[in-house]
């Protein structure tokens, strides 16, 4: 499996977004915060976290006795590269910007 | 990615792989050579010692935008070539940003396996959320750039196939 196959499997699951998504509101969690905001066991939730972290989508670090994880966007970053022009990037984040905006959620 | 609100991160964590070698990746961020190639297109200059100064020089095309001459200011708190470089990191090109203070910078350099490195980035931004927007990529659409995954990413461009997407022009458009 490519860097890129294993991306795109860890994204598409609900679960591994949600995820993704609290770590994005607030990094550097453990696997006890993790767990406690998902109505499963702490086995399934450290088996996302494995498929993540095997996808580079998600680091985790040594804090003391924690393990932290923190998520990395990079891997994202390099598939948006590979399809994204650098000279259209501003139009397609103005766009991205103005239906946030119209939508309410900027 | 537009503007994403009620995000508290204190530390900011960026890993990739390059397939080069430790000493490349080393050589890519600390020479000034390298650094203006890619990315931002900053010439950093380093004085590679404990307590040494860091000066990141703006471009020529940020200079052009009516940038000062310096980025950002610094000193290294620990230099181990080519495994690990600690800094502390202060954006002072902007003054809003510039009044957050210095954060604190780490490059963590290893083998990965046949031929790649792992390049981890540990960007402690306590105390600093107009950096750590500038730094996430959240004002790229500003015209901001894409801060250090854009950054990592171009630098892999350029180690693995000797051009990187930017041509060190910083943020196109």
């Amino acid at each position: 499996m490519s860097d890129d196959d294993r991306v795109f499997k860890a994204l598409a699951d609900p679960t591994r977004r949600f995820l993704l998504d609290r770590l994005l509101v607030r990094d550097g969690r453990t696997l006890t915060e993790l767990e406690s905001e998902l109505e499963m066991t702490r086995f399934g939730v450290m088996k996302h976290l494995r498929v993540l972290e095997d996808a580079g989508l998600v680091v985790t670090r040594r804090s003391g006795r924690e393990k932290l994880h923190f998520l990395n966007p990079v891997p994202i970053r390099l598939i948006h590269d590979r399809w994204i022009d650098k000279f259209t990037e501003r139009q397609l984040s103005a766009l991205a910007d103005l239906k946030a905006e119209l939508e309410g959620k900027a | 990615m537009s503007t994403t609100t009620n995000r508290t991160v204190t530390t900011q964590v960026y890993r990739i792989y390059i397939k080069a070698t430790p000493q490349a990746v080393w050589d890519a961020i600390t020479q000034p050579e390298w650094t203006e190639r890619y990315g931002y297109g900053v010439r950093s200059e380093f004085d590679l010692r404990p307590g040494g100064a860091y000066r990141g020089l703006t471009s020529e095309a940020m200079r052009a935008m009516g940038a000062p001459e310096v980025a950002v200011e610094g000193e290294i708190i620990e230099a181990d070539p080519p495994r690990k470089l600690v800094q502390k990191w202060h954006m002072v090109m902007d003054p809003e940003v510039a009044a957050e203070g210095a954060t604190v910078l780490t490059y963590e350099i290893e083998t990965s396996g046949d031929g790649v490195t792992r390049l981890t980035l540990i960007h402690d931004i306590e105390g600093a959320p107009r950096l750590a927007l500038l730094v996430s990529g959240e004002m790229e659409g500003m015209g901001a750039g894409g801060g250090w995954s854009w950054v990592l990413s171009d630098l892999k461009s350029l180690l693995e196939t000797g051009t990187s997407f930017t041509n060190g022009g910083g943020p196109q458009g």
